[in-house]
């Protein structure tokens, strides 16, 4: 049976102020499981009556392990692993994981897989975001917004699993390209999305943005300037609501960003209404993106030839003895990676996902390392909400965005 | 290559012992673990690289000397080039100096480092475990390190596994 | 439930005790609101309005153990997070039933390592045991049903 692990005060001693020591301050545990935690984080409150004098996150409850396993198994097998990280943006960590093998084994990907790479990458950026709100206005007490964004989820859950036959972990992109081609129904279905949600997003706004319950939980709670925030690390729609419109899909772009035309939205406020208003705005513009990409979607194959590392189409097993021998070797010992390490940045909806992957040359990863945006933003959680009260932790909690799974790997 | 990055590895090169190695268009300096800060504070206030990307380390078990590199990645986001840092550690004692004073964003991937690999950083405000229970014991991403794999159970020894596995009744 | 006789037009129904107790357990069970990691996300998918989960009886979830019948194990259940969950088992009151949700939580999942514990079942006694990765929340639903059936089978003697 586990044991659970005493602490006392002397062992925090150098977190909490002295009046906390003192028996001044309050000490109170939002333990693991809480409603609007967000997942299991812990947070150590020091509380002079309700407002918050120090706040200390602890993380770790959902400390996988992935980087560890992923050095036991192959470069295939290891891509099973990175959906399940942040799991509100598996699509993202995939393409995130790909892009760095690509960058070391020097694949090619075919124009067309790019496209649709980007198209399923931005879908996922709204689905994110339709969670985020939710569970957001959940925290904040509007409970029919939960229900609305779900609604629209669905919508794009439908869509993955007619691509890949999974809502979630689809792992569909792999290195080199795609799993697949598209079936048929594909673009119906995504354009019949993109002609319902602009109407969606003006019943969302319409409940939210000018609600003054809403407008008082959220202006002026939370602020951090934008040097401040670069500081502490803070990017994505955290960041871009503080000033610096620093987005990776426009300073480093991938998978082709750099052929669509969108825009970045940034706003100088800071605080928890700004963060959500940067997020509505990037609803409009991955659709933006979106539409330009299945508009100009090239045709072609969905997958690199490189027989070394891609498998070969089942059909011609039939015919052909190389297309079974690589098919072996790639199933028995998978392929070699060339020895050498990158730093791989993409845009995940919570910020700059970065992938740090070594080789030794050998067919397993030597080390792979997640920069994930969560982790990195919990720790400015104490600077965002000193001196606030109870309440404004929990939405500032939910306007960083964080994702337990991707902070704890 | 930008000529301002160019400009901030000669800076560099020329003011401490750095190594510049290029692999795939990134720029990598590998510099000692004492001019760490001092490489940094250079980078930070002189050629603008405001935002510490990710810091990490890789063990090269075993090999002992150095054992462990510490990898500092560095983004300047108005200029929109990044440098990578290496700092090689030996395994006897590893330690880094801390960037908290320059990067706060440096606060918990060093407790991460010291938590997953046992290198000290000197100078943290905080070091405690972050990620494993704070009594566990050992530093679970270094390559001596077991993966605490439990075995499979398949049709021929899935009776034996059960017999040994602590299934609770209540 | 079982009418077993009616008398007259008084509208008097006869049955055991056993069958209206077990009836009404499953009627309102209310689950503890207690999601892990990507298995929360179907959990609170099936919650929303597209998989309604109001029409068993679950309408809300409460977020306070002693309030909550069901522990329903979202998720993987690391070697750190192992003692609170059974620190939130000990605290639901009886009667009280265990779902463990997704391959993660029966039996370790994808994950085979020093950090993840492999099954749930190796620190609280699980009724249902869900497949799948995520399981999709009609998999959820149909758990939710079968442990139904399993409530209302119970006998007198093995009630907690």
């Amino acid at each position: 049976m586990p044991q659970l692990q005493e602490v006392t005060l002397t062992d925090l001693k150098h977190l909490v102020s002295d009046r906390a020591l003192s028996g001044e301050t309050m000490l109170l545990n939002m333990g693991p499981q809480h409603p609007s935690t967000h997942g299991v984080l812990r947070l150590l409150l020091e509380l002079d009556g309700e407002i918050v004098v120090n706040c200390v996150p602890e993380v770790g409850f959902l400390h996988t392990g992935v980087e560890k396993n992923m050095e036991a198994k192959r470069y295939e097998q290891a891509e099973v692993m990175t959906d399940r990280l942040d799991y509100l943006n598996t699509i993202g960590n995939n393409l995130a994981y790909c892009l760095a093998v690509e960058k070391l084994t020097e694949l090619d990907v075919p124009p067309r897989a790019q496209a649709i790479r980007v198209i399923l990458a931005e879908l996922q950026r709204i689905s994110s975001h339709l969670v985020w709100l939710g569970t957001q206005s959940l925290d904040l007490g509007a409970m029919s917004m939960f229900l609305y964004c779900f609604r629209e989820r669905e919508l794009i859950m439908d869509i993955f699993e007619l691509v890949s036959g999974q809502r979630m972990m689809t792992t569909y992109i792999r290195p080199g390209g795609l799993w697949r081609d598209l079936p048929a129904d594909f673009e119906p279905a995504v354009r019949e999305f993109l002609a319902e949600f602009p109407s969606r997003i003006k019943q969302y706004e319409g409940l939210l943005t000018k609600n003054p319950i809403y407008v008082d939980r959220t202006k002026r709670i939370g602020v951090i300037s934008g040097e401040d925030a670069l500081a502490w690390g803070l990017t994505g729609p955290t960041l871009r609501a503080s000033g610096p419109s620093y987005d990776n899909r426009k300073a480093r772009p991938y998978s082709g960003y750099e052929q669509y035309d969108f825009d970045v939205p940034t706003l100088t406020a800071g605080d928890v209404y700004a963060r959500y208003q940067v997020r509505i705005e990037e609803f409009r513009q991955s659709m933006r993106i979106i539409q330009q990409a299945l508009d100009t979607l090239p045709s072609g194959p969905v997958r690199s030839n490189n027989r070394k590392y891609v498998p070969p189409p089942r059909s011609e097993l039939g015919t052909s003895m190389e297309a079974v021998i690589h098919h072996f070797k790639l199933w028995t010992e998978g392929y070699e990676v060339p020895k050498g390490y990158v730093y791989m940045p993409v845009e995940s909806p919570r910020g700059e996902l970065g992938v740090y992957l070594e080789s030794d040359g050998s067919n397993k990863p030597y080390r792979v390392h997640w920069r994930t945006p969560s982790f990195i933003h919990l720790q400015a959680l104490p600077v965002l909400s000193k001196g606030l009260l109870v309440a404004d932790l929990v939405a500032i909690i939910g306007s960083t965005d964080i994702v337990l799974g991707d902070s704890d790997r | 290559m930008n000529k301002k990055l160019q400009k901030a590895i000669q800076t560099i090169k020329k003011q401490f012992k750095a190594e510049e190695l290029t692999f795939k268009g990134e720029h990598t300096l590998m510099i000692d673990s004492e001019n760490v800060v001092e490489v940094c504070k250079i980078l930070c206030d002189d050629f603008n690289f405001n935002l510490l990307s990710s810091l990490t380390a890789v063990d090269y078990w075993p090999e002992d000397n150095p054992r462990f590199h510490v990898v500092y990645q560095l983004y300047a986001t108005e200029e929109a080039y990044t440098l990578r840092l290496r700092v090689p550690v030996p395994g006897e004692n590893p330690s880094v100096p801390t960037v908290e004073g320059i990067y706060p964003s440096a606060n918990w991937p060093e407790r991460e480092i010291w938590d997953m690999f046992g290198i000290n950083v000197e100078g943290h405000s905080d070091l405690r475990r972050i990620l494993m229970p704070f009594d566990w014991e050992g530093h679970p991403l270094r390559k001596d390190y077991p993966l605490g794999y439990e075995e499979v159970q398949f049709t021929f020894n899935a009776d034996e596994i059960d017999a040994r596995k602590p299934y609770v009744k209540e | 439930m079982g009418i077993e006789q009616k008398l007259g037009e008084m509208g008097v129904v006869t049955t055991t005790l056993e069958k209206v107790v077990n009836w009404s357990r499953t009627r309102a069970m209310w689950p503890l609101l207690s999601g892990l990691a990507c298995c929360a996300i179907e959990m609170m998918a099936a919650q929303a309005s597209h998989y309604d989960m109001s029409r068993f009886g679950m309408e809300l979830m409460r977020a306070s153990p002693r309030q909550s019948d069901l522990l329903i194990v979202a998720g993987r259940v690391t070697r750190k997070m192992a003692p609170v969950v059974r620190r939130l088992y000990d605290q639901l009151p009886d009667p009280k039933w265990v779902i463990a949700m997704g391959d993660c939580a029966s039996s370790g999942g994808v994950f085979n390592n020093y950090a993840v514990v492999q099954g749930v079942d190796e620190i609280l006694p699980v009724d249902v045991y869900i497949a799948g990765c995520p399981p999709r929340p009609e998999a959820l639903l149909d758990a939710v049903i079968v442990l139904y059936e399993k409530v209302e089978n119970e006998r007198i003697t093995t009630w907690k």
